[in-house]
């Protein structure tokens, strides 16, 4: 349907993440949009900048604030065919992580390929 | 591409993120309360002066006079209306807003 | 041109709403289409026909429905974040066994699908939040 409609090719949607989780819902309603928008077969993006970095951390545990740890999930990205995922190394470093801290494997780009990446899509989503 | 920003850059990192990924010849609009970046001699002046090197910068009219900024906006920074802001989304091929 | 508008936060909160209504607006009177506007996050409550703003205030909500109506605009809410939010339609409220639903004239209930296709078959999608 969707291939029909774009003329066959495939819109790149890169979903810019900023934000850390559990303090505000964006993080996870952005993932559900994810999730949503992989049926859809666009050429998908996830970019983790700032805080959203944070998103992707280890160890997450959300037992004591009732809420769902919502991590897990993007372990489930690649079985949606969602493996582009980009993670701003100053963002990881001035956090005190690095790549081994988080929940999935990682592109870590440097800013200027970052704004590459960014230059490049069709559709930006932020939430 | 056309970047918007409606943080101030006071309390907020969204223009000095902004700026760092926006390219050569990017655009930068500043709507809300993003607008108060486009101030003549504050703290940020120097960093959007910098900027303003590499791309164009635009504040929201509306914005700007809503805060009564409208006699401190810096040399450099272009204001344009609801009607400016629909024909900056035109001429560039995406947009990314810094929320 | 066709835009496709993201709108993430509710009405008067914060000017977000505003801002979208007014590129709308302005987009429509350059001649423009407005493919559709989503509303997700908070801004589903953009929503719910049952605000009451004082009256000499806008009317956000009845400014959008009144705009869909004039421009035959297609908005839509999202539903997930819709059932978080309580906000609904006759059908949805039933669906769920409310006792009363909320959704204003104009706009309609439907899935996140509904913004990716927006993305596709728009030229430009503009996404207003906080």
């Amino acid at each position: 349907m969707t291939e029909e409609s774009a003329g066959g090719i495939a819109k790149k949607f890169l979903y810019v993440n900023r934000r850390a989780p559990y303090g505000s819902i964006y993080g996870l309603e952005s993932l559900e949009v994810v999730l949503i928008g992989a049926a859809f077969e666009q050429d998908v993006s996830l970019a983790f900048l700032g805080d959203g970095v944070f998103q992707l951390t280890k160890g997450q545990d959300t037992k004591g604030l009732e809420v769902k740890n919502f991590s897990p999930t993007f372990r489930a990205l690649e079985d949606y065919d969602v493996t582009k995922l980009y993670v701003e190394k100053e963002a990881l470093e001035a956090r005190g992580l690095s790549a081994a801290d988080l929940v999935v494997p990682v592109e870590v780009v440097s800013a200027q390929r970052m704004a590459e990446i960014m230059e490049a899509q069709d559709v930006i989503l932020s939430f | 591409m056309l970047h918007t920003v409606n943080k101030s850059p006071f309390e907020h990192r969204a223009l000095e993120t902004c700026l760092k990924f926006a390219r050569q010849g990017a655009a930068v609009l500043l709507i809300e309360d993003g607008v108060y970046a486009a101030a003549r001699d504050t703290a940020v002046a120097e960093q959007v002066q910098e900027a303003l090197k590499t791309v164009s910068i635009y504040a929201l009219k509306p914005d700007v006079e809503a805060r009564g900024m409208q006699n401190r906006v810096m040399d450099g920074v272009r204001l344009v209306d609801y009607g400016g802001f629909v024909d900056l989304v035109v001429e560039h091929n995406a947009v990314q807003s810094w929320l | 041109m066709k835009f496709g508008i993201l709108v993430n936060e509710g009405p008067y909160t914060h000017e977000a709403s505003d801002t979208a209504y007014q590129f709308v607006r302005a987009a429509l009177a350059k001649g423009h289409q407005i493919y559709r506007v989503f509303f997700y996050h908070d801004g589903v409550n953009n929503g719910t026909r049952l605000t009451v703003p004082p009256q000499d205030d806008r009317n956000i909500v009845k400014r959008w429905s009144e705009l869909a109506a004039e421009h035959k605009l297609d908005l839509v809410v999202c539903i997930a974040a819709a059932q978080r939010r309580g906000l609904m339609d006759a059908a949805e409220a039933k669906r769920n066994g409310k006792d009363a639903h909320n959704l204003a004239p104009g706009f309609r209930i439907s899935g996140l699908g509904q913004l990716i296709e927006a993305g596709i078959q728009a030229d430009r999608l503009v996404v207003f939040g906080d």
